[in-house]
């Protein structure tokens, strides 16, 4: 049926118009509507779609009309009741922000940019990062995929205007207090650090954080500076300008082992700095740093409690053992092992943090002799296609590796594919121990501990199911002050039967001490 | 003490690129940070990046500079005024009683869209030169008619664009250079020749144009003198105009300029009063007169060598055409005409739509336009969008132009000049493409506007001016 509804002398532009007859078209029950002032133009349109009515001659330009072709009176009002809806209907979206395209357009809304965070494909991240230098902006490359060759040309640029250019494959950096891409938030104190790794630098800095230290510059340098391609270009410059900064009384150095002339090179200039120096190359020889006179760490949360014991100007001592105490973790330890059934023999590590999945087996391997992985201590224990296919014995993975990101975010902010894989090992009967990192902070998933928890709850039950016990280790990388709390995140896992540990190292000791008492 | 000491006790300010989350955790910490929507040069395609180099090197870079500055103040020294009305042929050059001038590029009669096929045919009548549509179509194929773009010949023409030997045009004259530039007068809305319509009524008021009102029109300019435009385009944009699509107020300014002229002229009161009102009815009665003073305030920084600015933009209804001031006005480098996106009227959908058409978007080349879209929120409703969207749209234009506006100013940008003056290479290099609001033509002639929104000149158009570019400079 035909319906017309006529307001007299009430005006709304056409436009509007145009979109509520649009969305008065979608209703059920609707063959044609045409909602308009009464002009010429829409009076033709209401004659050509045949909407026409007794009483639509006396509609005027001046009127408002509601001409609609329907299944029944109820549908009509409901037409009525829209256009109503979408006349009194205000902006909901809040204002978008303006985005400008280049560099050049950022400065001129800004022309106070210091710091730029690229985190472009790596075929046009140089070209980015060489323009911000040009403009005398500091550089943190997030991107990977950058040349060697074109990683050294950017870095000697900046050395020689005297910039930071950390990365390329640089993922955290905090500068004055303020967190760069992936970082947590730091109390400010007075231990700069100067770090080749994105999660060695994250956990030592909480750890920090955590022992009531605080943090005056984290700075990044990406994985390869210290190889002997780069030849530790950026970590010189980095730990350069922390010696020379007065809010900086400690140092700490994070890095896998570098070249042998490279290290030399670098600890060299740590002792001439004259500062307190903790150095954590992460399963590194102690002695090679000590005969500097600098301060080795034997794991990212030794270097923690070391740098945190020179701020306060106390000895450091080396840290290897459990904040509840040993005996209290062993008993522990021994509760979990004796719910397991026989069988049960195996760790499985899964991490969403690359340095930390690396420490964890180097931790561990001493009493294993094999642990395997996709990125594995020795070639050997080189797990092929850790993605699809299955885990082998004690199995280390990392979810950030390349075969796990194609096509895919970094699990730290996608963390679905790790969370699968912790059910999808609880069905291996010969499975003892998961062992994972929850990293929160800026930049990573806005609730990781979440779904996890839910990973962790469907697991156990997959193992309880099978007459097994199913143990579950986990460490949470992050401070109270991260958006995300690292005890809420904590509690999260604990509640879904996890136990969860301080540290990394922690965690790892404490798989450990299960394994032993199987 | 170092640069990063230096930075150490600084404020820190973010510029990101690329994951956007790490700009909104800035924010989020209320950190000053800008995000940059960053895209590769040319979309990635290195041969065009490659031209663009090219072109960037410091001589040929210092050459181009110096180019555009000068067509930028060309641009605004211009001094449009509409300085009365005549035929088309009478004082467009090169205008015979068989030639057709088109909207866009040049285009066969085979190749036109159906938009633009519909309007020849009806301006072959109405001219007398066919009887009725078979014959007119039978005319238009045979090679006795010469078809040539408007822009070959000072003009310009909204949607198909169709001007024929004794259609009445207004004429801007470019004071400043002395440039004239002609457009036909605007038929109204609906089924009209400009959109393909080419019935008896359409045939009717292109008759009554010619014989009734154009004459009203002559004597009363005559009698009033000159009228700037450009002070009273910039007034409209100060009245919710933007002088393409929406162009309500600057109808209202003109007839308030001419109205008692118009009653002085010393024809019938009868014929006053229909001239009167056929203007008066038609809110898009000043889109033709802001075309032709866009065409005379660009059409005098062609020929300025090594100038990569846009001079034109314009299409046919098939292909979409731009020129680059430094390579000439022969040069048009031509990609296939982009659906509009946008709101149809009751009863028709994209289906109906023909690509984009008309000579209309010299407004937005000139800086006008969508790129004052901000200066008239009603018009960004089209694509559904919000006033900070109109905002967005004007505030993205200045990323692609040299320079700004000194008579067309925004007031919801504080009355920033709008973004004046395309550049080529800024184009290429951030990708941003000129936005454009337009009408939507149905694609089968007869039928008229089904809509309207937003469409962007094609990549391809850009990339070809730029390899030319590169080609024709880099070596000398």
């Amino acid at each position: 049926m035909k319906k017309l509804e006529v307001r007299k002398n009430a005006y709304y532009d056409s436009v509007t118009l145009m979109i509520i007859s649009k969305e008065v078209k979608k209703l059920d029950g609707v063959r044609e509507a045409l909602v308009g002032m009464g002009t010429d133009l829409n009076r033709d349109l209401v004659v050509s779609t045949g909407l026409e009515v007794e009483g639509f001659d006396a509609v005027t330009a001046n009127d408002f009309f509601i001409a609609a072709d329907c299944d029944s009176e109820d549908t009509f009002l409901s037409v009525i009741q829209k256009v109503d809806e979408l006349l009194s209907k205000k902006a909901d979206k809040a204002k978008s922000d303006y985005y400008p395209p280049t560099l050049d357009g950022a400065l001129k809304i800004d022309e106070h940019l210091n710091m730029a965070v690229i985190s472009v494909p790596g075929r046009f991240a140089a070209g980015v990062a060489q323009e911000c230098l040009n403009h005398d902006i500091n550089v943190m490359l997030f991107s990977d995929n950058v040349t060697v060759e074109e990683e050294k040309e950017l870095k000697e640029y900046a050395v020689s205007k005297e910039l930071l250019m950390m990365g390329p494959d640089c993922g955290t950096a905090v500068i004055n207090g303020v967190p760069l891409a992936f970082a947590n938030v730091l109390r400010r104190g007075d231990i700069g650090m100067a770090c080749a790794s994105g999660t060695g630098a994250q956990e030592v800095s909480v750890l920090i954080d955590q022992l009531g230290g605080g943090v005056s510059q984290l700075l990044g340098t990406g994985g390869r500076d210290l190889k002997a391609d780069i030849g530790g270009i950026m970590m010189k410059q980095c730990l350069d300008a922390l010696i020379h900064d007065d809010a900086t009384r400690v140092i700490t150095l994070v890095s896998k082992p570098p070249a042998a002339e490279v290290m030399d090179k670098i600890l060299r200039q740590a002792a001439d700095g004259g500062k307190p120096t903790v150095v954590c190359f992460i399963g590194g020889d102690p002695a090679a740093v000590e005969k500097y006179g600098l301060t080795a760490a034997v794991s990212l949360e030794d270097a923690a409690h070391k740098a945190v014991a020179l701020s306060k100007g106390e000895t450091p001592e080396t840290f290897e053992s459990f904040s509840m105490g040993l005996e209290a973790a062993e008993k522990m330890a021994k509760e979990e092992a004796s719910k397991m059934a026989s069988g049960q023999k195996y760790a499985r590590g899964l991490y969403t943090g690359g340095t930390v999945c690396d420490e964890a087996m180097k931790l561990m391997i001493g009493e294993l002799k094999h642990i395997y992985s996709n990125i594995p201590l020795s070639p050997e224990d080189k797990l092929e296609d850790a993605r699809n296919g299955k885990s082998k014995e004690h199995t280390f993975l990392d979810f950030g590796d390349d075969e796990f990101t194609v096509g895919r975010p970094h699990p730290m902010i996608d963390p679905s594919l790790r969370a699968e894989r912790v059910v999808q090992e609880a069905e291996d009967r010969e499975v003892a121990v998961i062992q994972v990192d929850c990293v929160i902070g800026l930049g990573s998933h806005e609730d990781p501990a979440e779904e996890l928890s839910q990973s962790i709850r469907k697991a156990k039950e997959i193992a309880a199911k099978d007459g097994r016990y199913l143990s579950v280790v986990a460490e949470i990388l992050g401070t109270d002050a991260d958006p995300q709390g690292k005890a809420a995140s904590g509690k999260k896992l604990e509640d879904a039967g996890a136990i969860v540990l301080p540290s990394n190292a922690q965690a790892t000791r404490f798989t450990q001490l299960i394994l032993k008492n199987l | 003490m170092s640069k990063v000491n230096e930075l150490f006790n600084k404020k820190l300010a973010v510029v990101n690129f690329g994951i956007e989350s790490f700009y909104h955790d800035q924010v989020h910490q209320n950190n000053p940070a800008v995000h940059v929507d960053w895209k590769p040069v040319a979309g990635g395609d290195k041969k065009v990046a490659g031209c663009l180099m090219q072109l960037k090197k410091p001589e040929l870079l210092e050459k181009i500079e110096k180019a555009n500055q000068e067509a930028l103040q060309r641009i605004l020294s211009a001094q449009p005024v509409l300085a009365g009305l005549s035929t088309a042929g009478e004082s467009i050059p090169g205008m015979t009683e068989t030639t057709i001038l088109h909207a866009g590029p040049p285009v066969t009669w085979e190749r036109m869209s159906g938009p633009q096929k519909g309007a020849v045919m009806g301006g072959l009548i109405y001219e007398g030169l066919a009887k009725d549509l078979k014959e007119a179509e039978e005319l238009a194929a045979s090679g006795k008619i010469t078809f040539d773009p408007c822009h070959h010949h000072h003009t310009v023409g909204p949607m198909g664009g169709i001007v024929t030997y004794h259609m009445p045009v207004w004429r801007i004259v470019n004071k400043a250079f002395d440039y004239e530039a002609f457009c036909t007068l605007n038929e109204g809305l609906g089924k009209v020749l400009r959109f393909g319509a080419c019935d008896q009524e359409v045939i009717d008021r292109l008759n009554r144009m010619q014989n009734e009102f154009y004459p009203v029109y002559k004597e009363a300019l005559e009698l009033h003198g000159e009228i700037d435009m450009k002070v009273l385009i910039a007034q409209a944009l100060q009245m919710g105009d933007e002088c393409h699509n929406r162009n309500k107020a600057a109808t209202s300014l003109l007839l308030r300029e001419i109205a008692t002229d118009i009653y002085n002229t010393h024809f019938p009161k009868e014929q006053q009063e229909a001239a009167f009102r056929f203007l008066n009815d038609n809110d898009h009665t000043f889109l033709n007169l802001s075309m032709p003073v866009c065409k005379a305030t660009m059409d005098p920084i062609f020929d300025i060598p090594y100038c990569t600015l846009v001079a034109t933009m314009s299409r046919n209804g098939t292909d979409f055409g731009i020129r680059i001031a430094g390579l000439g006005q022969d040069e048009w480098f031509t990609a296939p005409a982009e659906m509009v996106k946008g709101l149809y009227f009751p009863g028709f959908s994209d289906e109906d739509a023909n690509p984009d058409l008309g000579d209309s978007c010299i407004t937005e080349t000139t800086g006008i336009g969508g790129f004052c879209m901000a200066a008239s929120p009603a018009i960004v409703q089209f694509v559904g969008g919000q006033v900070q969207d109109a905002i967005n749209y004007s505030t993205q234009m200045y990323e692609i132009t040299v320079g700004e506006g000194n008579a067309y100013k925004i007031p919801s940008l504080d009355f920033r000049g709008s973004a004046t003056g395309i550049d080529l290479m800024k184009v290429i290099e951030t990708g941003i493409r000129p936005i454009i609001n337009t009408g939507i033509a149905h694609k089968n002639y007869g039928v008229g506007q089904v809509g309207a929104g937003l469409v962007h000149p094609p990549e391809d158009c850009f990339k070809k001016a730029v390899t030319a570019c590169a080609e024709k400079w880099s070596n000398g």
